[in-house]
């Protein structure tokens, strides 16, 4: 596929930071989004079929997540994630594999060895933080994370995604003010989904923008198109050159849309019409990238069936490897509870 | 070897560790140039500069979060304070959810090495809020040490021991003790392991189990009834989570009676956790019933005097207690 990476001759009017991306980068980032939609998808399959307890998707998230990750240092800047960043931690280098050891509660789940729900990612080669189940713990304790970088006079920047029902939390409230106060390197990506499970975003907030809230706290909010690529990624690389400098914290608002029900458990016919449904499907991230890749003459129709297959061999290859992969032994339940008591005499 | 109260071996030990270690960070309500309500920190502000010694938002929840991010990224090793016990809450789910499980759900990938400081307990005025018992929560949570010093020696010791550990710690300290208990703490370097007991006083007739204030109230009660021939021992667990059972169920075995007395609430309390480790380790040791005293089960300290003396033990209360389990 490198060979298709080819220059094309598009125009550079405006200036925009997603203008210096070159072919390899887009192609790079798109191939990282059919690779996420077409693991989750197969997450979805493989629950319907009885083999995985538990699935929660990340699909339509896919373009802020990836654009997000190709703005950062994988394994130098900190990212706390939330359970929809299948496409994030993808771009971060967490492999395939280790979401589907995951899924299935195997003994090689890197995240967690099987011990916490699917999604709960956590890789700390990588510096992306373990996240629980309680929604936007995670938001405090990356604004803690920033300080620590701050404090220590490090460049490095904390990003923490979280969805919009969890910006009704007063966790969201606390780390963003934190953020403020200490002009944090600090970054907070509300994927604004429009749904809690099945609550309407009408009815979790009063404002129009979840980004209209940064202005309390005294840090930069921005709204985006979250299903627009670039656009994230013109966003997103201003965020951390301000974050970089010292100039403080941004609160970036991804405005997107769940396709899928909340999780394998949620069922969405209950709570929202199916043309709502297809509307937004029309505004898959994945086609509205494609569209300008065809445009670009970056993607061709057989480039872009070389890439799909690709990635369906790199999930079969990963659903192998997991399904052959041993459960963690019950001796694992008594461990990892306390480290190692430092030998004291009194 | 130096005398001194509770709170100047806090203030003491904070400041010879904070020289030792660069990494110690120290953060709280009111910590900086006021130096804490209560005087912890007095001193420290000037001595480490703000980047230091923070003062925070009044925001326990992220008190405790942003001390657990700082934990996480290994930099720094930091001190919370929660200026009183009974305002933790907000960050109940920050300790419970987050500190507490990171080491058990990442496999030991991700460890916090955080210690959350709270002065706790009545009998100074401070009414439902400022005087509160909330050990029970804590020591109810897997991933967590839970400790209770109540001498100038064991606070010294044991914040040392916890520094060095890489796991959470709740450091609860009884604000009434604050000045009121004084002793000996050396100069050098020590350490009060987690999870040992020690005996205050010995006894052959009748252990006594405790730890605060209710401890030091209790070994007046001991003096007590040695001058009517009984002797009691007096266990400090010091440590809550985890428990020094060994020191426990020695002592019962020798005694073979016991009363258990704390300050906080009876119910599902540090002492349901103890008799029910007697009631089952050491049954046919027993020569009565294992007994508890507290205060009554009322939702905390009253401010009204005669209220609040009402409530509090006192030596007077466990003597009569110790009496009454003696002459079964």
């Amino acid at each position: 596929m490198a060979s298709a990476a080819r220059n094309s001759t598009k125009t550079k009017p405006s200036g925009r930071p997603s203008d210096q991306l070159t072919d390899a980068q887009l192609l790079k980032m798109y191939k990282t989004m059919v690779l996420s939609r077409k693991l989750d998808e197969r997450s979805w399959v493989m629950n319907r079929q009885g083999r995985a307890p538990f699935h929660i998707s990340g699909i339509g998230h896919e373009a802020i997540q990836v654009a997000a990750a190709e703005t950062l240092r994988p394994g130098y800047d900190w990212f706390y994630p939330y359970y929809r960043d299948l496409a994030f931690v993808l771009a971060m280098g967490m492999k395939p594999v280790d979401h589907m050891l995951g899924l299935l509660g195997k003994a090689g789940d890197p995240s967690s060895g099987g011990i916490q729900m699917p999604s709960h990612f956590s890789n700390a080669k990588l510096r992306i933080g373990s996240i629980s189940s309680p929604v936007a713990t995670q938001v405090p304790i990356a604004a803690g994370t920033a300080l620590a970088s701050k404090l220590k006079g490090v460049d490095e920047v904390t990003v923490v995604c979280l969805g919009e029902g969890s910006t009704s939390q007063g966790d969201f409230h606390e780390g963003l003010n934190w953020a403020g106060v200490h002009k944090l390197p600090f970054i907070c990506i509300v994927q604004n989904n429009q749904y809690a499970i099945s609550v309407p975003v009408e009815k979790e907030m009063a404002v129009k923008n979840v980004a209209d809230r940064a202005a309390a706290y005294g840090i930069k909010g921005v709204v985006v198109d979250g299903n627009d690529v670039l656009v994230c990624y013109d966003v997103m690389v201003e965020a951390v050159e301000r974050a970089r400098r010292g100039e403080g914290a941004t609160l970036v608002e991804a405005k997107t849309y769940r396709v899928t029900p909340h999780s394998s458990d949620d069922d969405d016919r209950t709570y929202r019409s199916r043309e709502e449904v297809e509307y937004w499907k029309q505004r898959d991230p994945i086609l509205l990238f494609e569209n300008v890749l065809f445009e670009r003459g970056i993607l061709t129709e057989d480039l872009k069936r070389e890439i799909e297959d690709w990635a369906i061999a790199e999930v079969d290859k990963a659903e192998e490897e997991a399904v052959n992969a041993p459960y963690p032994d019950v001796s694992e339940m008594y461990e990892h509870l306390y480290g190692p008591a430092p030998n004291w005499e009194e | 070897m130096a005398i001194m109260n509770n709170i100047e071996a806090l203030r003491e030990t904070l400041r010879q560790e904070m020289e030792r270690d660069p990494r110690i960070i120290i953060m709280g309500e009111d910590v900086g140039p006021r130096g804490g309500v209560f005087r912890a920190t007095q001193g420290l502000y000037q001595q480490f500069g703000e980047n230091r010694v923070i003062d925070t938002p009044l925001a326990e929840l992220s008190i405790v979060a942003t001390g657990i991010g700082l934990a996480l990224t290994g930099y720094f090793k930091p001190i919370v304070e929660i200026q009183f016990a009974d305002f933790i809450f907000p960050a109940f789910n920050q300790i419970l959810s987050e500190a507490a499980r990171m080491r058990y759900r990442t496999r030991s990938d991700w460890t916090v090495p955080l210690i959350i400081r709270a002065p706790y307990g009545g009998g100074i005025s401070g009414g439902l809020y400022h005087s509160q018992s909330v050990e029970a929560f804590f020591a109810h949570i897997p991933g967590l040490y839970v400790v209770a010093p109540s001498t100038p020696y064991d606070i010294k010791g044991m914040l040392r021991a916890a520094l060095q550990l890489e796991d959470p710690v709740l450091f609860f300290e009884h604000k009434k003790t604050y000045r009121l208990i004084k002793g000996e703490a050396p100069e050098e370097d020590y350490i009060v392991p987690m999870g040992k007991a020690a005996i205050r006083r010995e006894g052959d007739d009748l252990t006594v189990i405790s730890y605060g204030l209710a401890m030091h109230d209790s070994v007046k009660a001991a003096d007590m009834l040695a001058a009517e021939g009984v002797g009691v021992e007096v266990i400090d667990l010091r440590t809550l989570r985890p428990l020094d059972k060994e020191t426990i169920l020695a002592s019962v075995k020798k005694t073979g009676k016991v009363l258990i007395v704390h300050e906080d609430n009876p119910t599902v309390s540090v002492g349901s956790e103890v008799a029910a480790l007697i009631g089952q380790e050491a049954f046919e040791y027993l020569d009565g019933p294992i007994t508890r005293l507290t205060p009554p089960d009322v939702p905390a300290v009253p401010f009204s005097h005669p209220l609040q003396d009402a409530f509090m033990l006192n030596p007077e209360k466990i003597a009569k207690a110790m009496r009454e389990l003696a002459a079964y």
